[in-house]
């Protein structure tokens, strides 16, 4: 069920404490993160309705999660009266492919690709690779990944682990010529001049979608770049790929959702580019691609529709959770080691790619609820991890140290009269390990004194005390 | 007419405010009475559940929310020193339980009549502490659960508003989590340090004498971490600066 990059086994801790020494993708994380937090927080403030936008962004999703097989019909009827092509995968393995069988048909040699989270689910660039067609990604934060060789490690700002210093150095080496400067606006020219002409010289283009409306059959795609309109317009096939929950009734549905995904993901009102495709060219238009094709892919969704996961159907990949995740700003987004990273990655992995190899996703976070709190169709993310966490529980996949220290812990806790003897006697060996009013190192605490000194007991028990005064009160009424 | 007699409150101590730091119950208890409450401290009382709840042992975590509700269950209100222990009770015994015939009507009760201690003096009893002084800067850290489970951040501020001469300064990242997270901070060592190290950057930017906080996890986190790099910062319980504990030792000095 997984892309072909997350069999290698690294584990997540072990990624966590790569990211960790690495003080320069701190600094480009804090740089994305912090501007697109204050500018989250403007667009909200400014939009006094947004409590009432994000209440009915909710209904729209949920009604149409509840009724997900009508609209993906309709959609489907409405999409192929339109001239388009709609296809089925119900895994990864399947909409790889049906996009490569339709590649190898047009005979294409050369793919540009508008960035798309699904196609990095399904592992579409391997994919692509794999059958000997040269992709060309067309965002600029991809284009700088794919320059690096590396995978996206934010849902919106896909080269966001990368400082502008760190692109420019890039850029020199695999640009030609070289930008003439490192300021942003040369670079991008440079990035430009390197596209324009695989935009104009590619076979097929290949482009995610941000809704499916059902009513027409149209896919809307947004961006800031205006590079999904340049990927899917000149080339003689347009191919989108979306997974089955992007499904909306109505334009108008679309466009509500849009109001809450720009203001949370960016901060702001409207993205640059909104294009809504219905079909490939018709017989008069200027232009467009001659076959549409639209691959629609479950790849566990409907799974979702059955189980305590469904909540995370309704999720709109506006990258807000992680933005104000207190793990993902200090981790960056390659160490959660999945497609989708930050708190709903840490909800979507186990799902795609099994819970025993991301058991730790779950766990990984504080439970502070910022996620849910920033949330624009407010799924309840600490409650979806907590879910994970019970059923790795009941699958015994928590490690047996922690099953075996909750299980003496509780079995103590369950007893009030053992506790307090456990408790004083507890209380008064920590008090052993004391230099002043501070223990800085203790044994089987060291995930606690390798950081930070630990508070020495102040003496007695709370409840111990308590009782005295109690008795001390009795004894003289 | 006779007037209302004291309401009956039952004081849930939880158990790290029980092993490490006691003078958090007794402010508790104080400010209670203070407050015209008729308090007890059930025998009962362990732990509300929540490394159990957290770390997905749902069985535990349920047996110890019925053993709870038991021990709380005659009381008119039950208040906690603790916005996470508070929130398990109000969110998290509900849900757990939700498909549990007896228990499940049980847990609604109890958590409809459960608080967080400033909450509790604040909405429930309107009360404001009379004559308490303490000359100091002091900053304060929204513990995660008590703000967004809760809505605890106005009732803190208007207690602490009410101490003579104690000025409050704003914390950068106020509501942003310490990293101490129950089990995380163990479990995830590394990142848990990486985020408290910040946390202890932007206290120390306040230069503020004390750094106060509703939850003791939180605050051990904290402490403990600003300990370590040498911070002089000192750190109370905003409870037991409001019950006038102040001039008593900090988190980690010697009594």
């Amino acid at each position: 069920m997984s892309a072909p990059e997350a069999t290698v086994q690294v584990s997540f801790k072990n990624r966590a404490k790569t990211a960790l020494a690495d003080r320069t993708l701190k600094i480009a994380i804090d740089r994305t993160t912090g501007t697109a937090e204050a500018k989250r927080a403007v667009a909200v403030a400014a939009f006094p309705e947004f409590q009432a936008a994000r209440a009915r962004g909710r209904a729209i999703k949920d009604h149409v999660i509840a009724h997900l097989d009508h609209y993906l019909e309709q959609f489907e009827r409405n999409a192929t009266a339109s001239g388009a092509t709609v296809h089925w995968a119900s895994d990864d393995a399947e909409a790889r492919a049906i996009i490569t069988r339709i590649c190898l048909d047009a005979k294409a040699k050369l793919v540009t690709r508008s960035k798309s989270m699904l196609g990095e689910e399904i592992g579409l660039p391997h994919a692509l690779a794999d059958a000997g067609i040269e992709r060309v990604e067309t965002d600029l934060a991809e284009h700088i990944i794919q320059l690096a060789g590396e995978a996206p490690s934010h849902i919106v700002w896909p080269a966001m682990h990368r400082t502008r210093e760190q692109v420019a150095e890039l850029f020199k080496i695999a640009h030609h010529p070289p930008p003439a400067a490192d300021d942003p606006a040369t670079m991008v020219q440079s990035a430009r001049r390197e596209l324009r002409a695989k935009f104009l010289g590619a076979d097929i283009g290949i482009s995610g979608s941000n809704f499916l409306v059902a009513d027409t059959g149209a896919t809307c795609t947004v961006t800031n770049e205006g590079n999904a309109e340049l990927t899917t317009t000149p080339p003689r096939i347009h191919i989108v790929t979306a997974g089955i929950e992007k499904i909306v009734p109505t334009t108008a549905h679309a466009l509500s959702l849009l109001r809450l995904l720009v203001r949370s993901a960016t901060g702001g009102e409207l993205t640059q580019y909104t294009t809504f495709h219905c079909g490939p060219k018709r017989p008069g238009d200027a232009d467009g691609p001659e076959e549409m094709h639209i691959v629609l892919v479950d790849n566990g969704r409907t799974r979702m529709l059955d189980n305590e996961f469904r909540e995370m159907l309704r999720c709109i990949r506006c990258g807000a959770c992680m933005n104000h995740c207190v793990v993902y700003r200090q981790i960056g987004g390659h160490a959660y080691g999945g497609t989708y990273p930050g708190p709903m990655g840490s909800v979507l992995t186990p799902v795609l790619n099994g819970l025993a190899g991301s058991r730790d996703l779950p766990n990984a976070c504080t439970m502070n609820g910022r996620c849910a709190e920033v949330c624009p169709v407010e799924i309840p993310i600490p409650t979806l991890l907590r879910a994970w966490r019970i059923r790795s529980w009941r699958e015994r996949l928590e490690p047996g140290s922690l099953r075996v220290g909750i299980g003496i812990w509780a079995v103590l806790a369950r007893r009030p009269g053992l506790y307090r003897l456990a408790s004083r006697i507890g209380v008064r060996a920590l008090r052993l390990f004391g230099k002043g009013g501070w223990i800085a190192r203790l044994p089987l605490a060291g995930g606690w004194t390798a950081h930070r000194d630990l508070p020495r007991p102040a003496g007695r028990t709370f409840m111990d005390q308590y009782r005295a005064q109690q008795a001390h009160k009795e004894d003289r009424p | 007419m006779s007037e209302q007699p004291p309401p009956h409150v039952g004081l849930f101590v939880t158990c790290i405010v029980d092993a490490i730091r006691p003078c958090i119950g007794f402010s508790a208890l104080q400010l209670l009475e203070e407050a015209g409450c008729r308090v007890e401290v059930p025998e009962a009382q362990t732990c509300c559940g929540q490394p159990a709840l957290n770390s997905g042992d749902e069985k535990d975590a349920a047996a110890l929310a019925r053993q709870t509700i038991a021990a709380f269950e005659g009381f008119d209100y039950v208040v906690l020193p603790s916005g996470s222990c508070a929130g398990t009770i109000v969110h998290g015994y509900p849900d757990l339980l939700a498909n549990d015939p007896v228990w499940a009507p049980r847990a609604r009760t109890l958590a409809a009549r459960t608080h967080e201690i400033t909450s509790f003096l604040v909405d429930v009893m309107g009360f404001r502490p009379k004559g308490r002084r303490l000359s100091a800067t002091a900053t304060y850290h929204d513990s995660c659960a008590g703000l967004r489970e809760l809505g605890i951040a106005a009732q803190p501020r208007a207690l602490l508003a009410e101490v003579e001469g104690l000025e409050m300064r704003g914390l950068e990242g106020n509501d942003v989590c310490c990293g101490f997270g129950g089990t995380f901070c163990v479990k995830y060592s590394d990142i848990s340090n990486a985020i408290v190290t910040e946390k202890a950057e932007a206290i120390e930017r306040t230069e503020a004498d004390l750094l106060l906080a509703g939850d003791l996890g939180c605050l051990m986190n904290m402490a403990g971490k600003l300990n370590r790099r040498g911070a002089r910062t000192r750190c109370f319980h905003t409870i037991e600066v409001l019950a006038g504990r102040a001039d008593g030792p900090a988190i980690g000095e010697e009594g």
